[in-house]
């Protein structure tokens, strides 16, 4: 049964595509799955359960499997307590961005019309197009102790003295919901899109208060761009090396910081062991908002 | 009934321009910083207008070689990326089988995965067991690991929309499944794969994350820009802003251009 199936699937794919056909798309398929997603991710996997050794000792009875890079983890308090730092914080800078964008989203796809769209949407991207570090710069700009931000608060009477915004977590936290704001309109706004407005008409019609009709239609339908929004939005918070870099003081260190200055270090065990931590807390985050929204891996790629 | 409705519209007008603002204001007092010749990045006080920092940033050999790098970086991950992702677009619109899904899921995954993971792991990889070193190739490597995703997505959206009589009407004229290729199915997806170079060629060029524990002591821009805001901050890189918000303005206009122009032509 199951050999016939492989051999119809090859039947029918050379019937299709053809034997360079299906050569290449096994080979470039191949050597993308194995050599560069699968492999180096096996390969990090496997340092970050290896103690760090000196050179001769690799390969010897010291180089062993051991739980030790992770122990190390849950016994420093410093690290840890970044760690759920950047977990809050990034879950801050998630919440900021589809606050901001839904209503933004919602007037792009079923608001506005014709040309005004296109012109809001290149006003989106241009943006969007200048690079990450650059966007993050304009801000370390205008938080400076000498900045627009203090001079106009100290213009308008509202604090004596220049804030320091480096010092706390705020600035960082600014900077990302700045630079990361358009990875959560785009997802939602695609999928608002193609709801039909007949059926906000209809609503409304009936007497349906806004409110009702965002919760009953608009936010039901648009579950999977909400979705993709937030996952990638996380993702980016938590994962960000630049915002924390330009913005944040030594005492507003993030988790990736922690990774950078294990391998400054050269202990590479322990950095992978880190990053897999990492890339551990995006996944859990990812499968919520697919419990939450209900929506699948494959709605959450479209 | 009416009124609220006004009401509505003035203040999500007011909304909108303020969220403009706030995309927008920054890189406003980032340009104008640009021309102001106090060598602190801001705009007070005002020590008079100059081109000097664009002089800076020309002179700057470091800036020219990452630059070249990004170059090089961006059309190698062009090059890997785009091809693979036409690859990966047909495997899984054009064959039926059983794990479909699961290596969807998989060829996606790389694009929810932090970027520095893609790095380290990019970078564990050949430096241990292939004996290369961080540098040009492991960043090229690394960012085409998640790129290849997106081109494969972009892809895949037009390829779903394809009419397949149109290739089993070529069959059935004869054709080899070259010509069926070149002829069809090419010509068709043609649109995405144009956009799809363009999307891995800016993906590259702005990736910082990725690169930076890829690449070793060699510099893409991104890196080179990372480098030069963390150590000494000279207006020189409001100056390269200026560059890149120019270049975006023009971009953006020229494809809002063409794209009416495309409209227009097919009415």
């Amino acid at each position: 049964m199951e050999t016939l199936q492989v051999r119809d699937f090859w039947n029918n794919a050379l019937r299709d595509l053809g034997k360079i056909g299906v050569a290449y798309i096994m080979i470039t398929v191949g050597a993308w799955l194995v050599f560069m997603i699968l492999i180096p991710q096996l390969i990090m996997l496997d340092y970050s359960f290896r103690p760090m050794l000196a050179l001769r000792d690799i390969g010897g009875p010291k180089d062993v499997w051991t739980l030790k890079n992770y122990l190390v983890f849950f016994t420093n308090k410093l690290h840890m307590a970044i760690f759920f730092k950047t977990i809050w914080s990034s879950l801050i800078v998630t919440s900021a961005a589809l606050a901001i964008c839904y209503p933004i989203a919602f007037y792009l796809a079923k608001v506005a019309r014709g040309g005004k769209v296109g012109l809001l949407m290149l006003g989106l991207i241009i943006p969007y197009w200048i690079n990450e570090l650059l966007r993050l710069f304009a801000w370390q700009i205008i938080l400076a102790d000498s900045g627009i931000m203090n001079q106009l608060l100290i213009f308008l009477g509202i604090i004596a003295d220049p804030i320091n915004f480096r010092a706390g977590n705020g600035a960082v936290v600014l900077g990302m919901t700045y630079a990361y704001i358009l990875f959560m309109v785009f997802p939602i706004y695609n999928v608002m899109e193609s709801l039909d407005r007949n059926q906000l008409d209809a609503a409304r019609d009936l007497g349906a208060s806004w409110l009702r009709i965002h919760r009953k239609i608009v936010i039901p339908y648009a579950k999977p761009g909400i979705a993709v929004g937030c996952t990638m939005t996380f993702m980016l918070a938590a994962g960000t090396v630049a915002a924390p870099q330009l913005l944040g003081s030594p005492s507003s260190f993030w988790f990736t910081q922690v990774i950078n200055t294990n391998f400054e270090c050269a202990n590479w065990n322990q950095g992978a062991a880190y990053a897999t931590l990492l890339m551990l807390l995006c996944m859990i985050f990812m499968f919520i908002m697919l419990k939450i929204f209900k929506v699948g891996l494959k709605e959450l790629t479209q | 009934m009416k009124s609220s409705k006004s009401i509505f519209r003035i203040v999500f007008g007011a909304y909108l321009a303020l969220f403009f603002a706030y995309m927008f204001l920054p890189l406003i007092f980032m340009t104008i910083i640009a021309f102001n010749a106090n060598e602190v990045p801001q705009i007070t006080p005002w020590k008079g207008f100059t081109f000097m920092w664009f002089g800076e940033l020309a002179k700057d050999e470091q800036m020219w070689n990452a630059l070249l790098n990004s170059f090089i970086v961006a059309f190698a991950v062009v090059a890997i990326s785009v091809p693979i992702g036409l690859g990966g677009a047909l495997l899984l619109t054009r064959l039926q089988f059983k794990a479909r899904d699961f290596v969807y899921g998989v060829l996606v995954s790389p694009i929810l995965t932090p970027g520095i993971i893609l790095g380290i792991s990019t970078f564990l990889f050949w430096d241990s067991y292939m004996n290369v070193p961080g540098g040009l190739w492991t960043a090229i490597l690394g960012q085409a690991t998640f790129i290849t995703s997106y081109c494969m997505l972009l892809i895949m959206s037009r390829a779903q929309r394809f009419d397949l009589t149109q290739e089993e009407a070529a069959f059935d004229l004869g054709a080899t499944h070259g010509q069926v290729f070149w002829k069809i199915t090419l010509p068709f997806l043609r649109p995405a794969l144009i956009s799809s170079v363009a999307l891995a060629f800016m993906q590259s060029f702005d990736n910082y994350n990725t690169t930076l524990f890829a690449i070793g002591v060699e510099q893409t821009l991104p890196i080179y820009i990372g480098t030069k805001l963390r150590s000494f901050i000279s207006p020189a890189m409001n100056a390269l802003a200026v560059v890149f918000i120019a270049l975006t303005i023009i971009g953006a206009i020229t494809y809002e251009y063409r794209r009416r122009r495309e409209l227009i032509k097919t009415g």
